[in-house]
């Protein structure tokens, strides 16, 4: 008994009694998904939007988000490409147009050209079709490739493991073999040295297969986009089903993505979140 | 050696590019074996064409005991005779100089590719020929029951590229080579870009982890290019953002290190800690890693009285909260027969080889930039060097310990006594024909950020040394002899930057 002795210390210190108070106390709570109450705080540079609210973008909540696409709209305004975005508080003093970021987190779509708007307004990504989502029942495997990235988009899947985000609890995982897997997640401008082991990576796993494109890197190239030791993102033999922009993106942002993917975030939401439209402190004083 | 071999320089203070002593190469090999022999270290060797014809090889050295940086170079054709037979140190570097500049070594022990890449930073008129990427030489181990484990490049958990080849014995490794450069974006070639603007948005993304890091050493060469001033109330609040990267990063290690000997209770609390401290950064810069907020001038947010109070109540609960999970880890008898005595560095393998960081600091070479070249608000406030004495996991993850207590302490005193002032003044144009060398303690370590610019004060050469760049070998050489299981843990505990390396 001697041996374990320091070991006893630290249990009458923290018993079990202290593991369930912490785990089921307020302070270990799991990260809400409503957009008002998932606490960002007011500097958190989420989609950027038209600063000032003005009167057609109050009435436009009664349209369905997204119907008009940014090459119709009649509004003035620079076109803002958020798969090029990387979310540098300079990126809306560049654009020159009344735009500031939003604390809305919610900003992956279903196609590379939902990324391209003009007043903020994205068409947020749709599920996947019946049959597919039956062949995936509840879960949802994914192997990561992170090619040409800088690290830092891995850091936020990997955190959507942990106990705040928790993304098991809705079957999504990370797996270690693309063979066990029903599609791929990429990070990174894929560089010219990862380009084969990705390509033979995306191929390993079975086919029906789903594809996501994480960060402005291996949705444009992010920063690296002029280099030449990168491809500029994912390549088009690699068809993508979801695009997550960000530099990294918020791990709120991806859960949301890939649970609109799976139809479980109704995509027709078109509740602005509160506090999301008025809200221009994000701007650097 | 003679005296004036080296040119004394300081941490982010500029010198003239004519004053630096140009040597023969002969010479130029004899300071540096004689300076490395006498406990000076090599912070980066670097290639920086003089002409269409001829490479000028820049070395910049630390005294850690003096605190001085001593500089030389020497200007070589497409072939000189290798550095590395006569000092060690030099291995790494003359492998990226062959890589980047074309040169070739004569004598080299082993000029492996290092991030396998065509050159780019080589004298116009060189023929260079074109190396196949795939092409790496490992090293084999023969004997009849003797076999070789590949991993990589993609891995089994949520991580960034890499490949190691072991050659093992059993359950016993014999070697471990690793072969990096999947990352490679041509980091050096866009910080050299004219853009300053969008040189600072790649300096954030060097390594996504070391965000702060990178971002201060890249501002800090440009500053001193620039001669700009920056107010206390920037250096404040830049240090206040690299310790918090520090708790998060550390905090984050000390989880990884509790999943990986299967003590999933501490490895949940740190995991969420790990969240807490990279919520205060994106309290202060909008950003859970800190971008956005330092660029060239100061920073762009500032934390006001409202927000200062904030903080500290929430680091002083951080450090309510994190202490019993240490003690959970540290005291956990299962936990303490894991850690101990795997994969150990000695002293001596890192004075030779000139580890940096943690790993330095794990088996009590004290080294740390904050306090050996002290910059910016650590010139006012000292952070004690924590050391650990037995160079093994455990003594990595004790030092980790160490250091988060410490910058707790560091952030609390700061935010109660932040200077008055603006935060961000204007960094106008570079002085022409200078050298700076700006060295930040990142969490994982030394990095290095070394700037020359021309006589039309442009951008020349822009040298980026991460921690890892030194330390991956410190992987290497504390594998052997320990068991191929291990070696995830092993890994976790020096956790270096793939993409920091690979650039």
């Amino acid at each position: 008994m001697d041996d374990v002795a320091p070991c006893h210390i630290v249990v009458a210190e923290i018993s079990v009694f202290d593991y369930l108070r912490a785990r089921f106390g307020p302070r270990f709570a799991r990260a809400s998904l409503v957009p008002s109450d998932s606490g960002l705080p007011q500097r958190f540079r989420g989609r950027p939007a038209i600063a000032q609210p003005q009167a057609d973008v109050a009435t436009e909540g009664g349209t369905p988000v997204g119907e008009a696409a940014p090459e119709h709209s009649h509004r003035n305004l620079p076109v803002i490409d958020l798969g090029r975005s990387v979310f540098a508080p300079e990126e809306t003093e560049r654009l020159k147009g009344p735009t500031a970021f939003t604390q809305d987190y919610r900003m992956a779509t279903s196609s590379r050209n939902a990324l391209l708007t003009s007043g903020g307004e994205i068409e947020l990504a749709h599920a996947l079709d019946r049959k597919m989502r039956r062949l995936l029942g509840r879960s949802l495997r994914f192997r990561l490739v992170a090619a040409g990235s800088c690290g830092g988009c891995e850091a936020e899947l990997a955190a959507l493991g942990n106990v705040v985000f928790d993304m098991a609890r809705f079957g999504i995982q990370f797996v270690a073999s693309p063979r066990h897997a029903d599609g791929i997640v990429i990070a990174g401008a894929v560089s010219e040295n990862m380009r084969d082991a990705l390509e033979r990576t995306y191929e390993a796993v079975p086919d029906p297969r789903i594809v996501v494109a994480v960060g402005a890197c291996a949705i444009s190239g992010g920063v690296f986009a002029g280099s030449e030791r990168v491809l500029g993102g994912v390549p088009p033999s690699i068809p993508v089903d979801l695009w997550v922009p960000g530099c990294p993106p918020h791990p709120l942002t991806v859960l949301d993505g890939l649970l609109r993917l799976l139809g479980r975030v109704d995509h027709l939401s078109k509740t602005v979140p509160r506090g999301a439209r008025d809200d221009t402190s994000a701007t650097p004083p | 050696m003679s005296a004036d071999a080296l040119l004394t320089v300081y941490n982010r203070r500029c010198v003239s590019v004519a004053d630096i002593p140009l040597l023969e190469v002969a010479e130029f090999a004899a300071t540096l074996a004689s300076s490395v022999a006498s406990g000076w270290r090599i912070v980066s060797l670097f290639g920086v064409p003089e002409d269409t014809r001829a490479l000028r090889l820049c070395a910049v050295l630390a005294n850690d005991d003096s605190g001085v940086l001593g500089t030389t170079c020497a200007i070589v054709g497409q072939e000189y005779p290798a550095l590395s037979t006569s000092c060690r140190q030099a291995g790494r570097f003359e492998r990226e100089i062959a890589e980047q500049c074309g040169a070739i070594p004569k004598g080299h022990p082993s000029l492996k590719p290092l991030r396998r890449h065509p050159p780019d930073h080589a004298p116009s008129a060189w023929a260079l020929r074109p190396k196949d990427r795939e092409d790496f030489p490992f090293d084999v181990v023969h004997g009849d029951e003797v076999h070789e484990v590949a991993v990589g490049p993609v891995h089994a958990g949520i991580i960034e590229p890499g490949h190691f080849r072991f050659n093992a014995h059993g359950e016993e490794v014999l070697s471990l080579e690793i072969m990096l450069g999947y990352q490679h974006r041509g980091v050096e070639r866009l910080l050299e870009g004219p853009e300053r603007g969008t040189a600072v948005l790649v300096a954030e993304s060097i390594a996504g982890d070391t965000v702060i890091g990178h971002t201060s050493a890249f501002c800090g060469a440009i500053e001193a290019l620039a001669r700009s001033h920056k107010t206390p109330r920037a250096q404040t609040i830049r240090g206040i953002a690299l310790e918090l990267e520090r708790l998060a990063n550390h905090i984050g290690d000390l989880g990884t290190l509790s999943s990986d000997v299967a003590y999933q209770s501490s490895a949940a609390f740190f995991g969420r800690l790990r969240g807490e401290c990279l919520n205060l950064l994106m309290t202060i810069s909008g950003n859970r890693y800190g971008r956005g907020l330092i660029r060239p001038g100061g920073v762009l947010f500032d934390i006001p009285p409202t927000m200062t109070s904030e903080l500290v109540r929430r680091v002083e609960r951080l450090r309510e909260e994190v202490r019993p999970v240490a003690e959970l880890l540290f005291e956990n008898p299962s936990v303490q027969s894991r850690f101990d005595g795997v994969g150990v560095v000695s002293a001596e393998q890192c004075r030779v080889a000139g580890y940096v960081g943690v790993v330095a600091r794990s088996c009590r070479v004290p080294l740390d930039v904050r306090h050996d070249f002290a910059y910016g608000v650590y010139r006012y406030a000292q952070i004690p060097v924590a050391t650990a004495w037995s160079g093994d996991v455990y003594a990595r993850a004790i030092v980790r310990w160490l250091e988060v207590q410490r910058s707790m302490e560091f952030i609390l005193e700061q935010l109660a006594a932040l200077p008055r002032g603006e935060v961000l003044v204007d960094c106008g144009a570079l002085r022409p024909s200078e050298l700076v060398v700006a060295l930040e303690e990142g969490w994982r370590g030394e990095i290095a950020h070394i700037v020359m610019t021309d006589a039309a004060s442009h951008i020349r050469r822009h040298k980026v040394v991460d921690p890892s760049f030194h330390n991956w070998s410190a992987l290497s050489a504390a594998m052997p002899g320990n068991q191929i299981s291990d070696f995830p843990l092993c890994n976790k505990s020096f956790n270096l930057s793939y993409a920091g390396h690979d650039l």
